[in-house]
């Protein structure tokens, strides 16, 4: 009996509202804690830093920034991958400009924006939906990207168009750049990561979230209950792109170590929609699951046919990558649009029920 | 601080206005669309603490009527007097800023949301812990929510809902679905209620509670109710005084045994022409 819930009595709303109203929840984060800061970075190898755990965190907060705006607020967006490169140019810049800057601040700075750009070009949600808002937000998508090819100031009029992540401290360790460690980079975006999480979970369960949601579900009954349609779908743009850039940042400054224009293109965008879609539009949870999915499948691929001694060519890899991942999305929008969250709360359903289904 | 969060919140609406003096006035609005007319020249008024029913055929204008007074359409002539203050139109966030709350035709519900949380939404406007306490959560964004879901609760209470408070709405009867949505208007505190066929597509039973509940909310809470209804039983047990329509203007206007026994009632619901 995993997941007993008998014996667990709210006797306040106050508990009700708690984050795991069913303890065994709360002792399951913990483990997933313990893992995410204590086993896996004393045990997990270079390539395993690299090619599984620092993208999944970086991919799962990109996912989380756009599901707060297409899952919450109901509007879909196909410029993520844009706004990601929004983050990381300013982030680029303001260390140029302010050598000094502490890059924490710097990064969460660099967030500031792309919610300021997401705004603008979340101005025509006003006006629009659905089908029509994601040719608008795919006209920014390709805005940005281009403005990032030939605004040479952006990456200091370097001969190749590309920005080069310096060696950077704080607090005397290097944290970006060719000289930083991958358990420090990777402690940091975990930091980041799980920081920004608590805020989004906070956000979306209290009254901006229930606005949001009502918004998505009814925009009709949404204003006839007071709420400004406006303010609801510029706070969601403004916060969904804010994580958004603060997941572009990190990405080139945590990851990628340098950056060019295209690697923003649209994607980008999809690779992030995909992750959404597959872990859950309207989750945060999700997220993570979706992250997780996408950027273990290709390293799977790659490996499990090697470990049987099958040679297998990385053009064979990827073929195979971006079939699964198609039928993957094609499947869970047909069979559970809410994708894997839901899947996790069927099972967690089953498992406070089991040994005793009825 | 406004939260509303004590039971006598639940005491009748302050809106300056007295009991039996005119809380809304409809003075000969007209509206149409293109070249059909909605609604033509129609004056009536909802006295404070009433139940005012508005029947008419189908296609007579009722709903139209209501979108009127909550600001979904404009009318071309006519005015709006709510409160005191006169409007040429309602927008829809005048008519909740001064206390307008609504249930609709075929129901509104936000469909993914749970029902506590559908009714919560009826409290935003209340609610002003703005983003960053919300993000912290902890504190006075939590003081605020909890101040609110108590409110909430005692309607989940009288409503008799409380087996589906985690229920996503989406999956309800639609005869809970209906209850849920009263609720919601319920949490926004409203000085007048517009119900749109609040007991369409019931069975006898679900008629009778929400029957009571209309009863009650007007009694209890001295809240003004506009309501809109077919079934004629129900119109006569709940009413004060009712308005008839019929293609758009008013062709009675009275106490319901007045208006059950007036001619020109009884052949627009016959049919016979004109
Ligand atoms: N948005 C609109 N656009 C065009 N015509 C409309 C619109 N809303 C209402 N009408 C027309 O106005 C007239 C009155 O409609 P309304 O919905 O107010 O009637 P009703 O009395 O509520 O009828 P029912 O009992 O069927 O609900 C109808 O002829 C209808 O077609
Ligand atoms: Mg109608």
């Amino acid at each position: 009996m995993l997941y007993r819930t008998a014996g667990q009595f709210k006797t306040s709303y106050a508990e009700d509202h708690a984050l795991f109203p069913v303890r065994q929840d709360a002792m399951l984060l913990g483990v997933i804690l313990l893992f995410a800061f204590v086993i896996l970075p004393l045990t997990a190898s270079a390539f395993t830093f690299q090619a599984l755990l620092i993208p999944v965190l970086i991919y799962a907060l990109a996912a989380l920034g756009l599901n707060i705006l297409t899952g919450y607020a109901g509007q879909l967006s196909l410029g993520t991958g844009a706004f990601m490169g929004v983050g990381a140019y300013a982030c680029y810049k303001l260390i140029t400009i302010f050598p000094e800057l502490n890059i924490f601040l710097a990064i969460a700075l660099s967030g500031f924006f792309s919610a300021g750009t997401g705004v603008l070009f979340g101005l025509p949600s006003l006006r629009i939906k659905g089908f029509y808002l994601a040719i608008a937000t795919l006209a920014a998508q390709f805005f940005l990207v281009w403005l990032f090819q030939k605004w040479g100031w952006l990456y200091n009029y370097s001969s190749s168009g590309a920005i080069q992540v310096p060696n950077i401290e704080m607090f005397g360790v290097t944290v970006t750049g060719p000289r930083a460690s991958d358990l420090v980079q990777y402690y940091f975006v975990l930091v980041v990561v799980c920081l920004v999480t608590w805020l989004a979970i906070n956000i979306t369960r209290g009254r901006i979230g229930r606005m949001w949601k009502a918004v998505r579900d009814m925009d009709i009954a949404a204003e006839l209950v007071g709420i400004n349609l406006m303010r609801a779908k510029l706070t969601a743009f403004f916060v969904s792109s804010y994580i958004v850039g603060v997941s572009g940042a990190l990405f080139v400054f945590m990851w990628r170590g340098a950056a060019e224009a295209n690697l923003f293109d649209i994607s980008l965008s999809f690779r992030v929609l995909f992750i959404a879609i597959i872990g859950g539009l309207g989750s945060i949870l999700g997220n993570y699951l979706g992250a997780f999915l996408i950027v273990a499948l290709p390293v799977v691929i790659g490996a499990v046919p090697a470990a049987f001694g099958i040679p297998i060519s990385s053009s064979t890899v990827e073929h195979l990558n971006v079939m699964t991942i198609g039928a993957l999305i094609i499947a869970f929008l047909i069979l559970e649009p809410h994708g894997l969250a839901r899947l996790w709360a069927i099972i967690r359903e089953k498992l406070v029920l089991w040994p005793f289904p009825h | 601080m406004n939260l509303h969060a004590d039971p006598a919140a639940f005491a009748e609406p302050d809106d300056g206005i007295a009991k039996g003096a005119v809380l809304l006035e409809i003075r000969n609005i007209s509206l149409a669309f293109g070249g059909v007319k909605a609604l033509t020249d129609i004056s009536f008024n909802v006295r404070k603490g009433e139940i005012r029913a508005i029947i008419g055929p189908n296609g007579a204008g009722k709903t139209s009527m209501l979108n009127v007074v909550n600001g979904f359409y404009t009318p071309q002539k006519g005015s709006i007097t709510f409160r005191g203050r006169e409007r040429r139109a309602m927008k829809p966030h005048h008519a909740v800023g001064q206390g307008i709350a609504r249930t609709f035709q075929n129901v509104a519900l936000f469909k993914g949301m749970s029902t506590l949380d559908n009714i919560m939404a009826g409290r935003s406007v209340m609610m002003k812990r703005n983003i960053l306490w919300q993000m912290i959560w902890h504190g006075p964004a939590l003081k605020e929510e909890i101040a609110h879901r108590e409110v909430v609760e005692e309607i989940i209470d009288f409503l008799e809902i409380q087996h589906i408070r985690h229920t996503p709405v989406g999956k309800l009867p639609y005869g809970l679905q209906k209850r849920v949505e009263l609720g919601r208007a319920l949490a926004m505190e409203p000085s007048l209620l517009l119900l749109d066929e609040p007991m369409a597509g019931m069975n006898l039973e679900e008629k009778e509670d929400m029957s009571r509940f209309i009863l009650d909310v007007n009694q209890q809470r001295g809240t003004t109710i506009a309501l809109i209804e077919h079934d004629m039983g129900v119109v006569m047990d709940l009413s004060d005084r009712v308005v008839v329509l019929d293609y758009g203007k008013i062709i009675a206007d009275g106490a319901p045994d007045q208006v059950k026994n007036d001619q020109g009632v009884i052949d627009a619901y016959l049919g016979v022409p004109h």
